[in-house]
């Protein structure tokens, strides 16, 4: 299961990878794409949309569940990605790059670093996986 | 993936393992959710052929010179009327009217029926039956002894042909002979859960295995593979078959639940009749439908169906067809939302609401 050393994570599997200053992209891990299976659906929040930390900002459905996106930060979403709409499925074959939900302009940095690194993401992985 | 403590293996578990299957604990076994993906796994078996280890199915016996009785005191079908060999597809209802399980009787003789129950309901089936049957004949539970393999598609035919004879590719559909597999009596039935052609086998573990491993090698030129649960599941919605705790249970009657084909009121008393013909003679006050979604997002089991503000119902099983490309579902509705052409507006997760349409079932249908 890949892990990207300079990226964030959440304990709901959401990953943040920071662009330039205070823009950031946000997807689903790798593990979250693997558990879901085949995506058949992504429903992203719209270009414009406040999103708050810790709230539900999006759903993707896959060929045997739906699962909701929440937001690892606060902010505004400046673009959501189009390829998405036409092939959900990347987020499957490239859940770090290819497969980005949205870019997101964040009021607080500092918000960052409550956020799990690529180490405590690979630990809790581990402890998710023993139980 | 380890095991999970309580679940058992069956008799196929190698071959899951050596084929790349995701195994997770269901019904008390160890069963796959996939092989190779959901979507591809279900195309299979809509243009080729699958395979599908159904072993944690129940295998139920009624015998006796009273057991005709018994059985059609029991269910709601007429298992009795039909020839010996013939498969009858019922559910088992309690007398407030409400579905004990649905089954699969297959009529031996005059005085024995096979019956096949749903694998998380095969305690509680057994219990009942066992009950209501009041020392009138003879009930055995042979879960134990059998493995059961779907062999479904359009491809299953000729697969099974080979592997079992040349009759049974032409027996019509809900029928079943028993025959010999290596020194041990197996039960082919022409009977599915897919809507394609082929059948299912009852076979005793000890060669069930053999049994698998002679459909994967003499079907590899038909595109014969494994097929999991998910496939399973999202075949079997594209149909409209009903799967037990999803679209029905102990709360729901045949009649709402669209299988009115199924209660035959004129074949004597049985246990739910008073209910079922009320319902049957005044209209249910809902009706299970198949729909289909106008817009993205993928129903699911629980989500509620709404008419403006007013909530109408609620969903019991839905996915993103693999056949059709369009997300469908399955839901109880009020009247009269269950005419095809009727809309109505499902939530989904409080996101928002997206349209969904009526349609006849079952909404995947072969072209011809």
């Amino acid at each position: 299961m890949s892990i990207p050393k300079e990226y964030r994570f959440t304990d709901t599997h959401e990953w943040v990878k920071v662009e330039e200053d205070n823009i950031v992209s946000i997807g689903i891990t790798d593990y979250a794409q693997d558990h879901l299976g085949d995506i058949v659906s992504v429903e992203a929040p719209r270009v414009g949309d406040e999103i708050e930390k810790g709230e539900p900002i999006g759903m993707i459905d896959s060929q045997k569940a739906s699962t909701e996106v929440f937001a690892p930060l606060t902010g505004l979403v400046l673009e959501s990605n189009d390829l998405l709409e036409d092939d959900p499925s990347v987020m499957n074959s490239d859940p770090y790059e290819e497969g980005w939900l949205v870019r997101v302009e964040v009021a607080d940095m500092e918000q960052l670093d409550e956020l799990m690194t690529a180490e405590d993401y690979e630990e809790y992985l581990g402890r998710l996986e023993e139980e | 993936m380890s095991d999970h403590p309580e679940a058992r293996r069956t008799a196929l578990y190698e071959e899951h393992v050596k084929a790349g299957g995701k195994l997770v604990p269901f019904a008390g076994f160890m069963l796959p959710i996939q092989y190779e993906g959901i979507a591809a796994e279900h195309h299979r078996c809509r243009t080729a052929v699958g395979l599908f280890d159904v072993s944690h199915m129940g295998e139920i016996v009624f015998r006796g010179p009273e057991a005709a009785k018994v059985v059609n005191r029991l269910v709601t079908n007429n298992v009795v009327s039909v020839k010996p060999g013939r498969a009858v597809y019922t559910p088992c209802c309690r007398p407030d009217g409400g579905i004990v399980d649905d089954m699969i009787f297959y009529k031996k003789s005059d005085t024995e029926w096979f019956v096949c129950v749903n694998a998380s309901n095969k305690d509680k089936d057994y219990a009942w039956f066992v009950e209501q049957t009041r020392g009138e004949c003879e009930v055995v539970d042979l879960s134990e002894q059998y493995s059961q393999i779907a062999v479904q598609g359009p491809n299953a035919p000729e697969l099974l042909a080979r592997v079992l004879g040349a009759e049974v590719a032409t027996m019509k559909p809900f029928w079943f002979i028993t025959k010999d597999y290596r020194g041990q009596e197996i039960i082919f039935a022409t009977t599915g859960y897919t809507g394609e052609p082929g059948g299912e086998i009852y076979v005793p573990s000890a060669v069930a295995a053999d049994l698998w491993r002679e459909l994967m090698d003499k079907g590899s030129d038909l595109g014969v593979g494994p097929i999991g649960l998910g496939a399973r599941d999202s075949l079997r919605m594209e149909m409209k078959y009903c799967l037990y705790g999803n679209d029905i249970d102990d709360t729901t009657t045949p009649i709402e639940a669209g299988l009115q084909w199924t209660v035959k009121f004129d074949k004597g008393d049985f246990n739910g009749r008073d209910v079922h013909l009320k319902q049957h003679e005044d209209g249910p006050a809902r009706h299970l439908v198949q729909f289909v979604v106008e817009g993205k997002g993928v129903p699911r089991h629980n989500y509620a169906v709404y008419s403006g503000d007013r909530k109408i119902g609620h969903v019991t099983s839905g996915t993103m067809s693999p056949s059709l490309k369009i997300p469908i579902g399955i839901a109880y509705v009020e009247p009269p939302f269950q005419t095809v052409g009727q809309t109505f507006e499902i939530d989904l997760m409080g996101l928002r609401r997206v349209q969904a349409r009526v349609v006849e079932a079952p909404v995947y249908r072969k072209a011809k």
